[in-house]
């Protein structure tokens, strides 16, 4: 609004605000898992030690340092559990993404052919179950999954199977519940690439006389890029940490890393190990997240 | 070149038919008459009648509505605020942690935003409840609310402020009187979406909830672990009722053209 430098207290505020609020309860509590993931389990209220205390002044600083250690690394390293539940969440996330991507890509492809008057409608219609809960979609897939669920019960209608099959606790359900709930995910921002690129490039390669999937492969595929990018992150990232899905639709034999946090923040009570868990998927995904960061920064901010 | 492939007709009606068939059988299913999913026992609304005596139930939800609000309004504020900061101020010194901060929260696992929150509260030695939700939701929702609006800020006519300022309006009427009624639309569906993120969400809640503040998706996730029962149908359909009627409020009320570019700014960024 005006030279830097020269601004208005009221122009500082606009800035200064939101800075120090996500200052405040987005960057320092990270800090703070960094500290306790460094600590010690202990029996106490809030169950972890050492405590730093201000009374004590240097001597209490020195100790503090002194008490931090990296055991709980070590032992995320050593445990076969964490390092299953990792590479389970891995493994998760990268086929689902693929999924998605094949699904959502033919879906965002065919939106941004349709008739112009139509794309708006079709846009809110992939929009509008984004704005439902998501703990409702997870639900709803329960109700149709479960032994004595509509999807056993149209198969037994049809005599496909003979008896009724445990889609529910498998990896299939969990398959199912994130590539459903992320869907829309991937379609948005793959519509939006698809969406403004140029028609005509299509037409002078089919006037070159390029077949038509081939124009796809070498024109729209290459052109699309940014929004498989973008899609890709916008599931990729989030997938990794997720909790409800897993826990809702999966089973009990291999747990992903959202679940092994949860579970030993809330169950075992050990708040180190769980902030180390934490420190340790945010290490795994923080190349992703940069990467989108960067896209997000040259989309938005780049100008369109 | 525009026309109908039946390839494209039929990938986009099978993408909307998994999309929606899962949430219409849950419709159906909420008035079904029987307590068994796979047995059609007839219509009847007596799993809402169930709904109406469920103390707990409307607690949590009325819970949730409150916290929703409040946090949907303080993210509004904070995320234009944000928004107006990164497309108005040219560079500042930490713009590159500013936009890192409302990036950032988009995409991190929520378990991971939840605990960390949590430890905070504790550090701190708050109590934990009703307010610890409310901030620990204005949180990740300003950046959702920052997304929207800046993407509207930047496709946004400037000789229009700057022909405000040239003829001597201050910089707080000129964003009053100029900027934010042509941005609106774009704040209007940010808070929407913010508060329907806020009454969605189930994991930040449940790390930073406390004594006393159950709300729904906690309340829900706790019998859904029990496992089906129509009565969740029931809140689940109304809840989706809720939705869908402010979705459809926000279209009649906002101008088209520009919900629409709202929409396809979320589809980018989103």
């Amino acid at each position: 609004m005006s030279a830097p430098g020269k601004r208005s207290w009221g122009a500082r505020a606009v800035l200064l605000v939101p800075y120090l609020w996500l200052a405040a309860f987005f960057l320092v509590p990270f800090l703070i898992v960094l500290k306790i993931s460094l600590s010690q389990t202990a029996i106490a209220q809030p169950p972890y030690t050492p405590l730093f205390d201000w009374s004590d002044g240097w001597a209490g600083l020195k100790a503090f340092f002194a008490a931090l250690s990296a055991d709980n690394y070590a032992m995320l390293g050593s445990d076969a559990l964490y390092l299953v539940a990792y590479l389970k969440s891995i493994e998760v996330a990268a086929v689902s993404t693929a999924l998605l991507l094949i699904i959502g890509y033919p879906m965002a492809y065919g939106m941004a052919r349709a008739p112009r008057g139509l794309q708006p409608l079709l846009v809110m219609l992939v929009i509008l179950p984004f704005w439902t809960s998501f703990l409702i979609r997870v639900y709803a897939w329960i109700n149709i999954l479960q032994r004595d669920g509509l999807l056993n019960d149209l198969l037994l209608r049809l005599h496909l199977v003979d008896a009724p099959v445990a889609w529910l606790a498998s990896d299939t359900a969990i398959y199912i519940g994130v590539v459903y709930s992320y869907l829309p995910f991937m379609v948005l921002p793959l519509y939006a690439t698809l969406e403004k690129m140029d028609e005509q490039l299509l037409e002078a390669a089919a006037d070159l006389g390029c077949p038509r999937w081939k124009a796809f492969w070498q024109v729209t595929l290459p052109l699309s890029l940014p929004g498989v990018a973008a899609g890709a992150l916008l599931c990729f990232i989030p997938i990794t940490g997720e909790f409800v899905i897993p826990d809702l639709l999966g089973g009990s034999e291999t747990q992903m890393i959202g679940q092994t946090l949860w579970t030993e923040f809330f169950s075992n009570k050990d708040w180190p190990v769980a902030s180390a868990i934490a420190v340790a998927l945010l290490g795994l995904l923080l190349v992703p997240i940069l990467v989108y960061e960067r896209l997000q920064q040259r989309t938005i901010e780049g100008g369109r | 070149m525009r026309r109908l492939s039946v390839f494209n007709v039929v990938a986009v009606a099978l993408g909307l038919a998994f999309l929606y068939l899962p949430i219409v059988i849950l419709v159906i299913y909420s008035f079904n008459a029987s307590r068994l999913v796979t047995v059609w026992g007839g219509w009847s609304l007596h799993w809402y009648r169930a709904l109406m005596s469920d103390r707990a139930m409307i607690d949590a939800a009325w819970t949730s509505l409150r916290i929703a609000a409040l946090s949907a309004s303080a993210a509004t504020g904070l995320g234009t605020c944000a928004a107006v900061a990164l497309t108005r101020f040219g560079s500042f010194r930490g713009r590159l942690v500013f936009s890192g901060m409302v990036y950032a929260p988009l995409v991190m696992p929520e378990v991971i935003t939840g605990l960390s929150l949590l430890l905070l509260f504790v550090a701190l030695g708050v109590d934990r409840g009703f307010w610890t939700i409310t901030i620990a939701h204005t949180t990740l929702i300003m950046c959702f609310v920052t997304v929207i609006v800046q993407s509207r800020l930047v496709s946004f006519d400037r000789s229009l402020e700057e022909a405000a300022m040239d003829l001597g309006c201050p910089p707080l009427k000129t964003f009053l009187t100029v900027t934010l009624p042509l941005i609106w639309p774009a704040v209007a569906a940010g808070w929407m979406l913010a508060f329907s993120l806020s009454l969605d969400d189930l994991v930040i809640a449940s790390f930073t909830t406390g004594p006393g503040a159950t709300t729904l998706p906690i309340r829900i996730y706790s019998e859904v672990r029990l496992g089906v029962k129509p009565e969740i149908n029931a809140v689940c359909t109304i809840m989706i009722a809720v939705v869908a009627l402010i979705t459809i409020v926000a279209s009649l009320t906002t101008k088209r053209g520009a919900l629409r570019r709202e929409r396809a700014a979320l589809g980018a960024q989103v």
